[in-house]
C-alpha cells in the first residue's frame, strides 16, 4: 500500500477529508521548499505535492508559473527533488512528486522511479500523462511500488472515469473545474458530481483540486471528497516570488486554516 | 520507382482533390508514407495533454473521420479551396534564381504566397473552420508566430461568423506589428503573451489554458503539424493539396518528378504538405530547411534537428530543443514562424528512418537568399520560405539520391508565404530603414 493511501486513510479514520498541500521546488530556494513543506506539516497538512517546475507549465496558472520561473532561473535541478523529498518525508507526512511529463523522461523514467522511491517518495502526479501513454511510467512505478495520480475532468467521460480509475495508484485527482490551477471565488459547481461519478467506476480515493484557497472552500470539498488539494493558494501566501525570502509564517497560517476547513 | 511517370495532361481540378486520399504509388507497401496516420508516427506523436482536453480531441477526431468520408465536406473544402483561396496556387519556374543554384538547375516554386491571406496557412485553417461548423461551435482560438496564422484564422472567422481570439507572443507583435493590425481589422481579439520567452511556444501554452477554460464553446485552430492528436494528421491532410497539385504541376511542365522537394520547418506544415505528396516517390530528395538562427555553434537557434533531442512539448513526443532536465531551451531565428522549440511528430519520423532530411540555414543565408528572389525574379518571400530559398541555393547541382544527368536537376521549393510582412525586418536588414532596432 502507497503511503498517500495510509495518510487518507487515517484522516478516513479521523472521519475527515485528508489535505494535499501543494509547493513547488526551488521556490523560494531549494531549501526554502523544504523548510516550507515542513511549516505546512506542523500545520497539519496530510500528504505534501512538491512540484518539479518546469519550462512550459500548461496545467498551472500565473502564480504557479512565476514561481516555476523563481526555481528554474535559482538554478533548481530535478535531481534536487530527491534530497528534498527525503528531507520532507522525515515529517511523517508522505510525498508525492508533481511533474510535467517531459523532466521525468530526460531523466529518465525507470531511473526516476528508482530513485525516488529510494528517497522515500511516495509517487507521482503527472498532470498531462494520460494512462493511455503511460506504459512505461506503470511499469517503473509497479517495480518501485510507487503511487500514480493520474487526473479526471469533468469532461471525462464514464469510460475514460473507469480506466484512469483503474489505471491509479493511491488516489484518482479530480479536477474540480475545467481550467488551470489559480485561486476562484468557488469550486467548480460540477466537482461533487465528478467526484460521484469517479467513485461510480470504482475509485477507492478521489481527492479534489483547482481553485480550493480558502478553508470555507477547503471544508465545502471535504464534505463529499477523501482529500482537498490546495496549490496557488499556498504559493501566494508563500510570497512573491520577486521577494528576499519566504513567508514561512503567512503559508503556516493559511495551511493551518484549512487544516481546520477539512477538520470541521 | 522511375522518374518517368505518366504524364497527366494538367493540373488537378481543385473540385477532384480529396482531402484525404493520395492514391498508392508502392503497390508493395501495405500503407504508403503518404497514408501513415495518428497518433503515432513511429515512436513520435501521441496525446501530451490534461485529461481534460481528451473529450475535446476525441470530438474533432471523431468529427475528422466523418468528414474525411464526406463528399459534401470535400465539395464544400474544395469550393472554398477555388473561389476564396485562388486554388490551385500557380508553379513558377526561376531561371534567374536557378542560375545561382547551379548550371543546369531548374527551379519551381510552388507559389502559396499567392494564396488569399498571403500563405500556406489559409488551406488548414478553412479545413478546420468547416470543421468547426460541424461541430457548433462559435469561438477559434489561434496561436501565431509570423502572424500569418493569426491572420488566416482571424479570416476564417470573419467568414463563418465566429468570434476569434488569437494569442502571440510580445516578442513577435513587435515583429509582426503589420500582421496584429491585419487581425484587428478582421474583428480578433489580439492577446500579447507576456510570459516565459514571449515567442511562439508561450502563445500555445496561453491557447491551450484558454482551451481547456472554454473547451465547450471553442475550437483551438492549431496552425501547424504539432500538438495532440488528431492534430498533426489532420493538419497535414488539410495541406496535402500542396503537394498534390506541385506534383501534377511538374509532371505537366517537366515530364518528370522532381529531383529535390525544399521546404523550410518551424512547425512544418508547408513541409508537411508539400513532401506528403512525394514520400512515396523514393527518387525524390526531400530536404526541410530549419532556422539555423545564429549558427548551430552559438546555441542560438531553432534546429530541432541538429541541437535537439526526442521529448515532449506541447501534446506530442518529438525532437525538442531541450536542456538536459528536460527544460525546453530558448530559440532564435530572425524568422517569427520558425522560432519554435519543437517540431511536428511525423518530421521526426521521417528524419529518423531517413526518409527526409533536415538542415539548418542561419539568419544571414536566409536573408541573401531573400534578397537574391526579390532581385532576380521580382518576389518578395516569407523569411520563413527564404530559409527554403537558401537551403536550395546550398545544394548546388549534385543531387545524392537523383539517377537524372547532372545537366538536368529539377528543384522544387514550397514557397510557403509572401514577405509584405516582413518587409520592415528586411528593409532594416539591409538598412533601407534607418529607425528603430535591427533584428
Amino acid at each position: 500500500m502507497g503511503s498517500s493511501i495510509r495518510a487518507i486513510e487515517r484522516a478516513r479514520q479521523e472521519g475527515r477529508a485528508a489535505l494535499v498541500g501543494y509547493l513547488p521546488l526551488g521556490y523560494p530556494s531549494v531549501a526554502g521548499s523544504v523548510r516550507a513543506a515542513r511549516a505546512m506539516v506542523e500545520a497539519g497538512v496530510d500528504v505534501v505535492e512538491l512540484g518539479i517546475p518546469y519550462s512550459d507549465p500548461g496545467m498551472d496558472g500565473p502564480v504557479i508559473q512565476a514561481a516555476a520561473d523563481h526555481a528554474l532561473r535559482g538554478g533548481t535541478r530535478v535531481r534536487d527533488v530527491f534530497d528534498a523529498v527525503s528531507a520532507i518525508a522525515q515529517t511523517g507526512a508522505p510525498v508525492l512528486v508533481m511533474s510535467y511529463i517531459n523532466p521525468v523522461l530526460a531523466y529518465g523514467t525507470a531511473a526516476f522511479a528508482r530513485d525516488l522511491a529510494a528517497a522515500g517518495g511516495a509517487g507521482l502526479i503527472t498532470p498531462d500523462l494520460i494512462p493511455d501513454e503511460a506504459s512505461e511510467w506503470i511499469a517503473a512505478s509497479d517495480e518501485h511500488d510507487l503511487d500514480r495520480v493520474f487526473l479526471v475532468a469533468p469532461s471525462s467521460t464514464p469510460q475514460r472515469l473507469a480506466m484512469t480509475s483503474a489505471a491509479c495508484r493511491g488516489f484518482v485527482y479530480a479536477a474540480s473545474t475545467m481550467g488551470v490551477t489559480g485561486t476562484r471565488a468557488s469550486v467548480g459547481s460540477g466537482a461533487q458530481e465528478l467526484v460521484a461519478r469517479t467513485r461510480e467506476t470504482g475509485a477507492p480515493r478521489v481527492c479534489v483540486g483547482l481553485g480550493v484557497s480558502t478553508a470555507e472552500q477547503a471544508h465545502e470539498v471535504a464534505n463529499y471528497a477523501d482529500g482537498v488539494i490546495v496549490g496557488s493558494a499556498l504559493v501566494k501566501a508563500l510570497g512573491s516570488p520577486d521577494g528576499p525570502d519566504g513567508d514561512y509564517e503567512a503559508l503556516q497560517s493559511l495551511a493551518a486554516e484549512l487544516a481546520a476547513g477539512v477538520r470541521r | 520507382m522511375s522518374d518517368f511517370e505518366p504524364t497527366p495532361p494538367t493540373a488537378p481540378d481543385p473540385s477532384t482533390i480529396s482531402t484525404r486520399s493520395a492514391p498508392a504509388r508502392d503497390a508493395h507497401r501495405e500503407t504508403p508514407l503518404a497514408d501513415v496516420a495518428g497518433p503515432y508516427f513511429g515512436a513520435y506523436g501521441g496525446r501530451y495533454v490534461p485529461e481534460a482536453l481528451i473529450a475535446a480531441l476525441d470530438e474533432l477526431t471523431d468529427a475528422w473521420e466523418k468528414a474525411g468520408t464526406d463528399p459534401q465536406f470535400a465539395r464544400e473544402l474544395a469550393a472554398l479551396h477555388r473561389d476564396y483561396t485562388g486554388r490551385p496556387s500557380p508553379l513558377t519556374e526561376v531561371p534567374r534564381f536557378a542560375a545561382h543554384v547551379g548550371s543546369g538547375v531548374r527551379v519551381f516554386l510552388k507559389r502559396e504566397d499567392l494564396n488569399h491571406t498571403g500563405s500556406h496557412k489559409i488551406n488548414n485553417v478553412l479545413g478546420q473552420a468547416l470543421l468547426v461548423k460541424r461541430l457548433g461551435k462559435t469561438r477559434l482560438i489561434a496561436e501565431t508566430g509570423a502572424g500569418q496564422h493569426g491572420v488566416a484564422t482571424a479570416t476564417a472567422a470573419a467568414l463563418m461568423g465566429m468570434e476569434c481570439t488569437v494569442y502571440m507572443g510580445e516578442e513577435d507583435t513587435r515583429r509582426q506589428a503589420l500582421n496584429v493590425a491585419r487581425m484587428r481589422l478582421l474583428g480578433a481579439e489580439v492577446v500579447p503573451v507576456t510570459i516565459g520567452s514571449r515567442t511562439l511556444k508561450d502563445a500555445i501554452n496561453e491557447a491551450f489554458r484558454d482551451w481547456v477554460a472554454n473547451v465547450e464553446n471553442t475550437h483551438y485552430l492549431l496552425g501547424t503539424v504539432t500538438g495532440p492528436h488528431p492534430f498533426p494528421q489532420m493538419v497535414r491532410d488539410f495541406h496535402r493539396v500542396i503537394g498534390e497539385e506541385a506534383r501534377a504541376q511538374v509532371l505537366e511542365r517537366t515530364g518528370r518528378l522532381p529531383d529535390v522537394v525544399a521546404a523550410c520547418v518551424g512547425g512544418g506544415s508547408n513541409a508537411m504538405g508539400i513532401f506528403n505528396a512525394f514520400l512515396d516517390d523514393p527518387g525524390v530528395d526531400l530536404v526541410g530547411f530549419e532556422a539555423g538562427g545564429h549558427g548551430i555553434s552559438s546555441g542560438e537557434h531553432a534546429s530541432r534537428f541538429s541541437g535537439g533531442s526526442p521529448g515532449v512539448l506541447q501534446g506530442a513526443r518529438s525532437y525538442v530543443l531541450q536542456d538536459e532536465d528536460g527544460q525546453t531551451r530558448p530559440t532564435h531565428s530572425i524568422s517569427a514562424g520558425l522560432d519554435y522549440p519543437s517540431v511536428g511528430p511525423e518530421h521526426a519520423w521521417l528524419h529518423e528512418t531517413g526518409r527526409a532530411r533536415y538542415e539548418p540555414v542561419t539568419d544571414e543565408e536566409a536573408m541573401a537568399a531573400f534578397q537574391l528572389l526579390c532581385r532576380t525574379e521580382g518576389i518578395i518571400p516569407a523569411l520563413e520560405s527564404a530559409h527554403a530559398l537558401a537551403g536550395a541555393l546550398r545544394l548546388g547541382p549534385a543531387q545524392p539520391n537523383s539517377s537524372a544527368p547532372a545537366t538536368d536537376r529539377i528543384v522544387l521549393i514550397n514557397l510557403s508565404g509572401r514577405g509584405d510582412k516582413d518587409v520592415e525586418t528586411a528593409g532594416r536588414w539591409f538598412g533601407y530603414l534607418e529607425t528603430g532596432e535591427t533584428e
